[in-house]
């Protein structure tokens, strides 16, 4: 197997609005950045990937609407409706077969434009055993949280300290739209949406695009950029069925990162991790994440929480904001988390910086109604 | 069991509308609500601006010359950015045009609508608008038609415009010329 690497990457600031482009010129402007970034030209690309759903664009074969923004007008193009992460695997797995030595993927958001966000969502339902209850999707994040905090004993303290403390962490990060102060009491007093779930502790959405320049070893030698490696790479998904699934734990997200821990050889992740961006679309799901993934036993992950909330902890988990903090960016959730690690791999972080970061992981989930998840490991060495 | 089969509506089988609505078998009735509210940028926003003032703009690529309509910001061939600004004519040439009998929700019409491709004056070779075309008087006005009639721009009133592709009525063949071809 060649190893693969992250050699370029271009981005937008995730924004709560963005009027000022087009999701095609916002694309754009990331993917020019990305090619100057791995010093490459379009055309000595082999093929290009890109994440989006249609409903999400309100655009049907929205694959066909791709080509242009990316450069890649005339060449092999496909989408995957699904997070940017799996977008990763998908480039990673072309670069492994041989089919490929230099892959662009691309994901984005443009959230402030679709109006009714919500019904779209409910249409992931069943239409015979679900949707005849109109209920709104968060119902079903509602329904996991109470299981999961019944079953792990963690508080809804804990994850109201999540978005304090990611809310935080995004006022350093320039790239995040949503940094502030608040408290953990302002969470648990901010209106109920599918109770246990309080509506501060859902992240709002934002607009924004990634565009990345995936390389094989070979290719990425003759680059001027410095190789972001990826060691690990992984994606699950459970059943769908809402009535019979494993509510309370997040299997996909223990599967997906044992999966990606094994690939890269890592036995112990806390030690041999520097940084974790871990899926935090609904903040239990934070301390769920953290406790599937084995970083903390079970019930532990919210005391941990909780104290890296209350003043300065090691506590390297989300140091972008999250999506609590940074916005919830649908199908890019997965490659902004990615930025965030190769910012922090490369050393260009800014006030963030962690120092020493050698190797990073995240943790993508696609979101409700879904359970599916995908993790990587990425590597500077 | 041919008993049963013959008894029983699978999955699959057409059922006929009054079983539906009888309640014959399950069903589940929604209305989508799939609603956005599209950012045109800074390339359509310019270009839709420029028709509720009875401009047709395109723009000039540096790179490979092309002058381009619908207008750009970037140019996906050259893959670099566009800044410069051009009015084109409100004239053009049909390029490849349809006689369409049935609406967008598949219903048949008498008076066909004709959708064209049109190169507009000013514009590169190839670089065209989709929009509709006036019938010519007549019966089979299509017969008329040609791939290179030439045609120009009928605006609304300056003040039914309102910065969308439609504040061009249509395109009327431009008379001594119907059938001028490349």
């Amino acid at each position: 197997m060649t190893r693969v690497a992250i050699v370029g990457l271009g981005f937008v600031p995730a924004q709560r609005k963005t009027p000022q482009y087009s999701y095609r010129e916002m694309t754009y402007r990331a993917a020019r950045q990305a090619y100057e970034d791995a010093g490459i030209s379009p055309k000595e690309v082999d093929c290009f990937i890109t994440c989006a759903e249609d409903l999400h664009e309100g655009t049907s074969i929205f694959d066909e609407y791709t080509p242009d923004q990316l450069g890649a007008v005339h060449k092999p193009m496909h989408t995957v409706t699904h997070d940017g992460l799996v977008g990763l695997a998908c480039a990673w797995m072309a670069i492994e077969s041989g089919a490929a030595e230099l892959v662009v993927i691309e994901a984005h958001s443009k959230a402030s434009n679709i109006l009714t966000l919500d019904d779209l969502t409910t249409y992931a339902m069943d239409p015979a055993l679900t949707r005849p209850f109109s209920l709104s999707p968060h119902f079903v994040a509602g329904l996991e949280m109470n299981a999961f905090l019944t079953q792990s004993e963690n508080t809804e303290e804990a994850c109201a300290a999540a978005v304090v403390l990611n809310r935080l962490r995004a006022g350093k990060n320039p790239a995040a739209a949503y940094g502030g102060e608040t408290t953990v009491a302002q969470v648990l007093r901010s209106k109920p949406l599918s109770a246990p779930l309080k509506e501060a502790e859902k992240s709002p959405t934002a607009d924004g695009a990634v565009v990345a320049v995936v390389a094989s070893q070979e290719r990425a030698r003759r680059l001027k950029g410095r190789p972001i490696w990826i060691e690990g790479i992984s994606w699950i998904s459970d059943s769908p069925s809402l009535e019979s699934r494993e509510w309370g734990q997040a299997f996909y997200a223990q599967e997906a990162a044992a999966g990606a821990f094994r690939m890269a050889q890592i036995t112990d992740p806390l030690r041999e991790v520097d940084l974790f961006e871990v899926d935090d679309t609904y903040a239990y799901k934070e301390l769920q994440h953290l406790e599937a993934i084995g970083l903390y036993e079970r019930g532990k992950a919210g005391r941990a929480v909780l104290d890296a909330a209350q003043g300065p902890k090691d506590f390297p988990v989300n140091l972008s904001g999250g999506c609590l903090g940074r916005g919830d960016l649908l199908e890019a959730k997965g490659l902004y988390q990615i930025v965030e690690l190769v910012l922090q791999l490369r050393g260009e972080a800014g006030k963030r910086q962690r120092a020493c970061a050698r190797r990073g992981f995240a943790l993508s989930w696609r979101g409700v109604p879904t359970t599916s998840g995908a993790a990587a490991v990425l590597s500077k060495n | 069991m041919t008993e049963v089969a013959q008894n029983v509506k699978w999955i699959g089988e057409n059922w006929k509308k009054e079983e539906v609505l009888h309640g014959k078998v399950f069903t589940f009735s929604d209305r989508p609500q799939a609603r956005y509210a599209w950012d045109t940028g800074e390339a359509i926003g310019r270009y839709l601006a420029g028709f509720k003032q009875g401009k047709i703009l395109g723009v000039r690529c540096r790179g490979c010359q092309r002058i381009m309509v619908p207008p750009r910001i970037f140019c996906e061939l050259c893959f670099r950015d566009i800044s410069e600004w051009v009015t084109l004519k409100e004239t053009g040439r049909i390029r490849t045009f349809s006689v369409c009998y049935v609406t967008w929700d598949m219903k048949r019409i008498r008076k066909p609508q004709i959708p064209a491709v049109i190169e507009i004056d000013g514009a590169s070779e190839g670089m065209g608008i989709l929009h509709l075309v006036e019938a010519p008087r007549g019966d089979k006005p299509w017969e008329r038609l040609r791939a290179g009639t030439r045609v120009q721009a009928v605006w609304k009133p300056k003040g039914l415009r309102r910065g969308a592709v439609t504040d061009i009525r249509f395109w009327r063949v431009l008379t001594g010329n119907a059938n001028a071809g490349h």
